[in-house]
């Protein structure tokens, strides 16, 4: 009953990225344009994960030999700190939000712009100028009191600059406290007509919890390292015992955060998922109620577990109890994430596209790194692997395996919408099959490294555990290819790639019935919502036409 | 949204009690209730708190939304501290601090 | 940044925007709840493990200067109520005379804050070097009271008698009341200059019935200092009053 949309041969004549507000690089460093600042993000964010990907690299070289073939054992500690600075508070947390949320969510919900444009170029601006005080510790002396920053000795003995560091992972953290307030208020009153809360994407849906965890959650980590860091400048007593104060209290306080934290990292990733798989299962998504409420359940009972980090640290048995139990909780709605998608794809109409073999890889590797997750919440079990390579590889599946998978996985699926250009196809699904191999090779010989017990953040270990060792390092080479290909292909796409019209996939989401790449004001006219999420069927916009086979996307130079 | 107009009169009315507040929590501290003189004082702060959060900020009139921002904050002030305290509350080395200085120092 | 009711680019309607900065100002407040909800449970936590060099820390501040600027700082939640009052009827004049008041008498809590942080500076209490608790009973002026020095030294020895680690534990209360009210004092230093702001504006008659969202949200902010205040005024002044 309709046709398939003719194939685009140019780029829109005007666009967010032609579009002058003043000259150059000025029109870019000024913008309020929540597009072009997700553009600013993307191009910080991927600094950072360069600098964390070649400290990681460094340590793996070094664990090659059980003696340790690289470094000293103090650089060796300042090597994984830094690596999980970079990693953690620089790029995993804002890497989807402030990209693709950013990018997103006003084009999802039929709005201009988020509703705080001119905060939201702020909160780049802090990222940054925390950045820079990250970056100037770590060419000052290093850090090396591991991302966690214990106390006492980050604020006492340490004797790496931990002072520009704590200042700079506090002076972030307002950025994202910034863009989660944004986005929150932009959810609740910029929404087109017709969008109601139960037509939101998932990816907004996913965005709203995760920024529920960044305003409840990123104030008390601000407050608990400022208390540190005024410590360690003027030798006061809050978390060091010497002087009265208790460290478990500086634990408590960083993990009320910094265990919700990985829930900024897993939601987005989680939410991006939930766009891929039913636009290339061609159905709409199973459960669409119970995917937003698992949402916002993972958000909320995220909350009530934080001490489980701490179960070998005399914390009282009857809490630690409490919170084994609480945790195992978190288990139930990312669960009903997972067997959603899996009905989403069953008598689906599947199709292979990059960005669908992201989302599979990311389905796999996370249900790993989340049932392993509930080894550790077990209270008993978890005094045997606590602080073992077992926690390092359950955490790089959830972190790296779950949200850097979707963050490249929404990478690919919303290129076209950010360039204008598709990118190779062949080389893209081989890429996304390199770094599923390379990441599994990688972390999980750590499983068994870490039963056998051999413990994190140690420059050495005994002869025996080289081969598993050996093999870890080798996945990581091929987890860098897994991330170099994407970079080059992706850079290469922005000018060669072929034009993608606006909806290439074709999916359903609003931000497909605009130009790739969109307008500033992003649709010429304010769009009123008619259809239900994930609607296939009655969307004849699309080209589908019901009972005849669906055209391939329109992807690939090959 | 229609505004709701807040009198100076009620504005006064609750300053009036807030003064009445200042004094009295000044004069239960100079009481000796034993335990309950910080659950007194709490009381008495937490009373203010919720008169200033009603009339001057106007969460009474304002949208429910408003209103289930402020619940939030508070049901997760409660979440931290509560279970926080748990933790402190049901050791079996108690004094466990107080006695940390003095190993230290020995 | 003198736009009279303008409506920005992203909006629809005047009344989404004003319903947006509402909300925006209310989340913030949360983040503000939860930042300074850590220091509470530091604070809680310390207190119970350490109430007597807290009793005694606490009984060191001056009461009616922490009494006075309770009733200075709700006196200015009034003064800023009555501020968007004004504006929501109209009174433009009234708006501005406000708004003074409001910056005036944050201006007086902030300058006897300051003459409560130099005693603590004279009487040695800055945690550091040079801490105890001792010194102020050890060190009388001429000024003091001999009575009063002799029962005030009295009660810091039983102190010491019961926590001979009372300098230790005095310098965490010490430390937390520094913390606590110089992050507050901060808050009250960013709400004069958002008053500031204001009051230029309000002298420019830009607060009207139709267009008063500015005052009302840095309304909001101003009291919610004011809420903290109202609980680390029992917290920090009124411990162990009654001995």
């Amino acid at each position: 009953m309709s046709t398939p949309p003719t194939p685009v041969r140019e780029l829109p004549h005007k666009h967010y990225l032609n579009a002058t507000y003043g000259a150059g690089l000025r029109s870019w460093l000024l913008t309020t344009d929540h597009k072009r600042i997700a553009l600013l993000y993307l191009a910080s964010v991927t600094v950072f994960f360069f600098i964390g990907g070649v400290l990681a690299t460094m340590i793996r070289i070094h664990l090659l030999t059980p003696g340790g073939a690289l470094v000293t054992p103090e650089t060796y500690n300042k090597l994984f700190t830094m690596h999980g600075v970079a990693m953690i508070f620089f790029f995993l947390i804002p890497s989807i939000p402030a990209v693709f949320g950013n990018f997103l969510i006003p084009l999802m919900i039929g709005a201009k712009d988020l509703a705080f444009p001119k905060i939201n170029l702020l909160s780049w601006y802090i990222y940054v100028i925390g950045g820079c005080f990250v970056l100037y510790s770590f060419g000052t002396g290093g850090l090396d009191t591991g991302w966690t920053f214990y106390t006492p000795l980050s604020s006492v003995y340490s004797n790496s600059a931990v002072t520009p560091a704590v200042l700079g992972i506090f002076i972030n953290g307002f950025s994202s406290i910034l863009t989660g307030l944004n986005f929150i208020v932009t959810i609740h009153t910029m929404r087109a007509p017709g969008m109601t809360w139960f037509r939101l994407p998932l990816f907004v849906w996913a965005h709203y919890a995760t920024s529920l965890v960044m305003i409840l959650g990123t104030p008390v980590v601000a407050i608990t390292l400022l208390l540190a860091g005024l410590e360690r400048m003027f030798h006061l007593g809050f978390f060091n015992p010497a002087l009265g104060g208790d460290p478990i209290l500086f634990q408590h306080l960083f993990w009320f955060y910094s265990h919700p934290a990985v829930y900024i990292m897993i939601l987005p990733a989680m939410g991006v998922i939930s766009e891929i798989i039913p636009t290339f299962a061609r159905k709409p998504i199973f459960g669409y109620a119970f995917i937003a409420g698992s949402s916002i359940a993972i958000a909320v009972i995220g909350f009530l577990v934080w001490a489980h980090h701490m179960f070998v640290t005399g914390e009282s048995t009857y809490a630690a109890l409490t919170f084994s139990f609480l945790s195992y909780l978190v288990a139930i709605p990312s669960a009903v994430k997972v067997f959603n998608w899996t009905s989403t794809l069953y008598k689906g109409s599947i199709s292979w596209d990059p960005p669908m073999i992201y989302a599979l890889g990311f389905i796999g590797l996370f249900v790993i790194g989340g049932l392993t997750g509930l080894f550790l919440a077990c209270l008993g079990l978890d005094i045997h692997i606590h602080d073992t390579y077992f926690v390092v590889a359950h955490f790089h599946y959830i972190m790296v395996g779950g949200a850097v998978m979707g963050y490249v996985g929404g990478l690919h699926f919303w290129w076209p919408k950010i360039t204008g250009r598709l990118y190779p196809r062949a080389l893209s699904r081989f890429a996304a099959v390199v770094l599923f191999i390379g990441f599994n090779l990688t972390f999980f010989p750590q499983f068994i490294l870490g039963y056998l017990g051999m413990p994190r953040r140690y420059h050495t270990y005994p002869p025996e555990f080289q081969v598993l060792n050996v093999l870890s390092t080798a996945g990581a080479s091929i987890l860098a290819l897994g991330y170099l290909l994407p970079m080059s292909y992706l850079t290469w796409s922005m000018r060669y790639g072929r034009v993608a019209g606006q909806n290439p996939w074709p999916a359903t989401g609003l931000e497909w019935k605009t130009d790739s790449p969109p307008l500033t004001e992003n649709f010429e006219v304010t769009p009123v919502v008619t259809w239900e999420p994930y609607d296939f069927k009655n969307r004849p916009d699309l080209g589908l036409a019901t009972g005849t086979p669906l055209p391939a996307p329109a992807l690939g130079d090959d | 949204m229609s505004e709701h107009i807040v009198s100076p009169k009620i504005y006064l009315a609750i300053f009036t009690t807030l003064m009445a507040g200042t004094g009295m929590t000044v004069w239960a501290a100079f009481q000796n209730f034993g335990k309950f003189n910080i659950v007194i004082a709490l009381a008495i702060a937490t009373i203010k708190a919720t008169l200033v959060v009603l009339y001057f900020m106007h969460a009474r009139y304002s949208p429910k939304r408003t209103q289930l921002v402020i619940v939030c904050s508070v049901f997760w002030l409660a979440i931290m501290l509560s279970l926080t305290l748990a933790d402190y509350n049901t050791r079996r080395h108690e004094g466990r601090l107080a006695s940390a200085t003095t190993c230290y120092r020995a | 940044m003198h736009r009279t009711g303008r409506l920005y680019g992203q909006f629809e309607t005047l009344e989404q925007q004003k319903e947006t900065a509402a909300l925006g100002m209310w989340v913030f407040l949360v983040t503000e709840v939860l930042f300074f909800g850590g220091l509470f449970l530091a604070y809680t936590v310390n207190r119970s493990a350490f109430s007597t060099a807290f009793g005694a820390g606490s009984n060191t501040l001056d009461i009616k200067l922490g009494g006075f600027n309770t009733v200075v700082l709700i006196m200015s939640s009034l003064t800023m109520a009555m501020a968007v009052w004004s504006a929501q009827v109209g009174k433009k004049k009234l708006v501005s005379i406000f708004l003074i008041a409001t910056l005036g008498l944050g201006t007086i809590f902030l300058g006897v804050k300051v003459i409560e942080y130099k005693q603590k500076f004279d009487h040695h209490l800055i945690p550091g070097l040079g801490f105890d608790m001792r010194y102020r009973s050890e060190h009388p002026t001429a000024t003091d009271d001999p009575k009063e020095m002799a029962i005030e030294k009295e009660e810091v020895e039983k102190t010491f008698a019961v926590d001979p680690d009372t300098n230790a534990h005095g310098q965490l209360y010490f430390s937390l009341y520094f913390a606590m009210t110089g992050l507050h004092a901060l808050h009250m230093i960013v709400g004069a200059g958002l008053l500031v702001w204001l009051i230029k504006g309000s002298f420019a008659g830009r607060f009207t019935p139709q267009y008063n969202t500015p005052v009302e949200i840095v309304g909001l902010y101003w009291h919610f200092v004011d809420i903290v205040w109202i609980y680390l005024f029992p917290l920090l002044y009124l411990i162990d009053r009654h001995r």
